[in-house]
């Protein structure tokens, strides 16, 4: 084999990469922060069917579930200046994420709101609870718990599929490698550190939320 | 004193009508034991009298107010009427002293000390008192149906309904979960049951309703009507469960 491997390429740019794996971060906590809490409103819309919000959000998500998340970007970020909303490639990058993940984490909440009997909600009622009392204290979080799994996996898959948000030149993970396989060649060397770094990364981040969930979700003592 | 006042309730679940003009009334103090066989709308009726069904022709006096129907009066209706269940529906994510201190805390307002006295008070009363930190799954169905009466007792209802608490027990958790009704009878609390439990309602209940097609088909004194029932139906049904 001809081929030379070099990582020189890679520890000379390790400040680039960096910096990629801590945008990719930080857009996927935005987003899933962010987008939890639009499910969460959503998702309780639906289950309930409150008058124009459950309407509003089935047309959300439908939209959303039903298009590519590259032409969502496209969209934001190439289309909107047209009406007059320009954003940086960062700034669309975290807005596609937010609505990406607010779409897919309404119908997977949902399904936690669902799972709660019924008989509960109506304890809670028969104790003098208003609706949004029950939600809050006795709905929420074990429909949270229920799909905390699903949600998690969600929220790996889109931080995954962030890295086309490269394409807009929002400078994350494959932003940096691309940048540096058009500097130095290193195509092997490059893709394949990426990919590890992705890897490592999906792995942490599943960890972290594991630990989120029993601590802020499952908060049990004993 | 009058505390509950039924006149001529209807209700309807679409084209079936389960409640066919219901009447009776509840005095301060009294228990009350319905019994029936499944279907002939008792379980209905405990529902409506807690807001958690809807009636139609008909009125329902709790506590000298007349239950309206409307949302906004189903809070003050609920402050009045606490309800126990058949599948006891505690709080999953919450130990058995949170869940009695929860309404107290977010309904009531109550300050943190004073709700975890009361739920420590509350639980001690059902005999659950070294239970506070324990999750409803880490109990077994007899104290869960405990703590949830503790529960409903912590927002001090005037009225306590039932509705058959025993039906989802092992046989041999029963007669834990009677024995604290019973002390609650005792203790003067005014309770409505819906109830398979024959004896019990024989032994502590004031009056007993047989229902029927919708209907109260007799009332009286139970140990009268369970010895001397007047209508075919009583005579039969009780034959069929004794």
């Amino acid at each position: 084999m001809a081929y030379q491997f070099s990582f020189e390429a890679i520890a000379s740019n390790w400040e680039l990469l960096a910096r990629g794996v801590a945008l990719t971060v930080v857009l996927t906590a935005i987003g899933s922060f962010v987008g939890i809490i639009i499910g969460t409103v959503g998702a309780v819309s639906r289950a309930w069917t409150l008058p124009l919000l459950s309407q509003v959000f089935t047309v959300y998500i439908e939209c959303v579930r039903n298009t590519p998340f590259l032409v969502q970007l496209y969209f934001i970020f190439f289309g909107l200046p047209a009406l007059g909303v320009k954003l940086n490639g960062w700034e669309a990058s975290v807005l596609t994420m937010v609505i990406n993940l607010g779409a897919y984490s309404t119908e997977i909440i949902r399904a936690g709101v669902m799972s709660i009997p019924k008989g509960l909600l109506e304890a809670a009622e028969s104790l003098a609870m208003n609706r949004w009392q029950a939600l809050r204290y006795v709905v929420l979080r074990p429909a949270l718990k229920n799909v905390w799994p699903a949600l998690c996996s969600q929220i790996v898959i889109v931080m995954l599929g962030s890295s086309v948000c490269s394409q807009i030149a929002a400078q994350e993970l494959t932003y940096a490698a691309n940048l540096i396989q058009t500097q130095t060649f290193r195509a092997f060397e490059i893709y394949l550190t990426s990919t590890l770094l992705y890897l490592m990364l999906a792995v942490l981040v599943r960890k972290c939320l594991n630990q989120i969930g029993m601590r802020f979700i499952e908060r049990r003592k004993a | 004193m009058q505390l509950i006042c039924v006149d001529e309730l209807h209700k309807s679940f679409g084209d079936l009508e389960v409640l066919k003009g219901v009447s009776f009334s509840v005095k301060e103090g009294e228990v009350v034991a319905i019994i029936g066989r499944s279907g002939s709308g008792k379980s209905t009726l405990l529902r409506v009298l807690n807001g958690l069904e809807s009636f139609g022709d008909g009125i329902v006096n709790i506590d000298g107010k007349r239950v309206s129907g409307l949302k906004a009066d189903l809070i003050p209706l609920r402050l009045k009427v606490g309800m126990v269940f058949q599948q006891f529906n505690l709080f999953p994510h919450l130990t058995a002293g949170e869940n009695v201190m929860l309404a107290p805390k977010v309904v009531k307002k109550e300050s943190r000390e004073h709700v975890t006295e009361l739920a420590m008070e509350m639980l001690e009363r059902v005999g659950l008192a070294d239970k506070f930190n324990a999750y409803p799954d880490q109990l077994s169905g007899g104290q869960q149906q405990r703590v949830a009466i503790a529960r409903a007792l912590a927002m001090r209802p005037k009225v306590l309904l039932c509705d058959e608490i025993t039906s989802a027990l092992d046989p041999e958790l029963v007669d834990e979960v009677l024995e604290v009704v019973q002390r609650l009878a005792a203790d003067g609390m005014t309770l409505i049951m819906v109830t398979h439990e024959m004896r019990f309602a024989r032994e502590v209940g004031d009056t007993l309703i047989f229902m029927h097609q919708g209907k109260v088909h007799e009332m009286g004194a139970p140990e009268e009507l369970f010895t001397r029932p007047q209508t075919p139906e009583l005579a039969s049904f009780v034959k069929s469960v004794l």
